[in-house]
């Protein structure tokens, strides 16, 4: 990923960071400028989501694009945060831990590098709930 | 005027490896090492954390237990001897992702094991010259040792952060008082990936001497005696130095006894002293006074006395205890734990 389109999503990527549409209260993630349920009627503003949700699906991969394959296998998942939104991340956990309905948080790692002498890509990442 | 702590967190990896299983590959005898030493286990880094990561855990875990505005942060400082970059800081990291960008300063601190006790003294400074409301000073390290090395028994990951300012303390900071000379027990050159040390020169002159004189500098200036403090903090490289340089000290077992966590955790450098502090937090009354002496190599200590007030009753729980983190370990085996440390 070249470097200023990481440095664009740093508060998505590390705080979670959303929208909300103050007039339906439906939330937003990645964020949305407009409502589409309220259009014009719409008034958005950040929201920072808790980083609570529960796994809708999953899946083990075993054979990773380059940057990741020192980590397999490992567990990609789709979300439901609380508050509403879906989004894939990784969970760390064993692969035999996972499973559907799991209550996961959210988790600040690792999530790529460019070789041993680029940037670091760090964000959210989630595991099972404590 | 006081300062003091108004929040600590702590993070510390899930992974583990025993004495034991490391002896195995070397062909060493692991009770002779566990007696030597004092440690069973110590703890690893997934292969996704890193400084910067565990830094940021402890981090949230301190704005969470007080409920501290991020905002409110005015300096954050991180003291490592593992910084993930040579040049660009993992304090910004920190900083991006607790919230308390734009408005602070932060840089990184180095100065091997003792790094997060020079970042509280210089979060004291600022908060009390009241350039800022609050200063965050986290000790946090992946440790690195060579394959083999003496040293591999011990060198742990974990980190500790903790928010510095005069309102809303849970321990009030009495003073603190250093002791620093140049003395090459421990180093690591620029590009090496693993450090050296003078085998058994870190003891006396090193370990020993500078942690003692830190410790009874700080009990003259402030007029106190060993019997006067309730716990004893002093930094773990192994289970043995802190107890010998206690008893030197004329301090109980007692009192250093509830932090002391190196057994079960490994020596995690720049967090060491900071993650035992936190411990003895964990369990501490309202009036219970804490002496706690770090050191890193090069060398120095720095030594604080502080004084538990009112109020850390209802913060406590609202983050993990350090000894809920070292619950629910995974143990690995060599081959995952060398994939682990990248080391292959
Ligand atoms: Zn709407």
């Amino acid at each position: 990923m070249a470097v200023p389109r990481f440095w664009r999503n740093i508060p998505a990527r590390y705080n979670l960071i959303g929208t909300k549409c103050l007039t339906c209260e439906k939330c937003y993630f990645p964020p949305r400028t407009t409502c589409p349920a309220c259009r014009r009627a719409g008034k958005i503003e950040m929201h920072k989501f808790e980083g609570i949700g529960e796994v809708v699906t999953y899946t083990v991969i075993h054979s990773a694009s380059e940057g990741f394959d020192r980590q397999t296998p490992y567990v990609l998942a789709i979300i439901r945060l609380d508050e509403g939104p879906c989004m894939t991340a990784q969970i760390v956990c064993d692969p035999n831990e996972i499973e559907i309905g799991m209550k996961v948080q959210s988790i600040f790692r690792k999530i790529a590098e460019e070789g041993p002498d680029g940037v670091i890509c760090y964000g959210t990442k989630f595991a099972p709930k404590r | 005027m006081s300062i003091g702590i108004t929040s600590y967190g702590v993070y510390i990896p899930r992974y583990r490896i025993k004495v034991e299983e490391i002896a195995r590959v070397w062909g060493d005898d692991p009770e002779n090492i566990k007696r030597g030493l004092g440690v069973c286990e110590k703890s690893v880094p997934d292969m996704d954390e890193d400084t910067a990561t565990i830094a940021v855990e402890a981090a949230r875990n301190a704005i969470r237990r007080n409920n501290t505005n991020p905002k409110e942060v005015g300096a954050i400082y991180v003291g490592s001897e593992s910084h993930p970059y040579v040049v660009k800081p993992t304090a910004t990291i920190v900083a991006e992702a607790i919230g308390a960008t734009p408005y602070l300063t932060a840089a990184d601190f180095e100065f091997a094991c003792k790094a997060g006790t020079a970042a509280i003294q210089a979060c004291m400074g600022e908060v009390a010259a009241g350039f800022i409301e609050y200063g965050m000073a986290i000790g946090s390290d992946v440790s690195q040792a060579a394959p083999g090395d003496a040293l591999e028994y011990t060198a742990a990951a974990g980190g500790a952060a903790y928010i510095i300012g005069k309102k809303n303390l849970i321990a009030e900071i009495e003073d603190t008082f250093s002791f620093t000379t140049d003395t090459p027990d421990f180093w690591r050159r620029e590009g090496m990936s693993y450090p050296l040390h003078g085998g058994r020169f870190t003891g006396e002159p090193a370990y020993f001497r500078h942690i003692v004189s830190a410790t009874k500098g700080l009990m003259e200036k402030i007029d106190v005696k060993p019997g006067d403090y309730d716990f004893v903090v002093f930094h773990q490289p192994n289970g043995k130095f802190p107890i010998r340089v206690a008893k030197k000290l004329g301090f109980t077992k007692e009192q250093i006894q509830p932090g002391l966590i190196v057994p079960t955790l490994g020596n995690t450098y720049s967090a060491s002293s900071l993650i035992s502090l936190a411990a003895v937090l964990d369990e501490a009354e309202q009036g219970s006074r804490i002496l706690m002496t770090s050191f890193g190599s090069g060398a120095g200590s720095d030594s604080f006395s502080m004084v538990i007030t009112e109020g850390i009753d209802e913060m406590r729980d609202k983050a993990p205890t350090v000894q809920e983190l070292l619950k629910g370990a995974r143990y690995l085996d060599y081959a995952l734990y060398a994939k682990h440390k990248g080391v292959m």
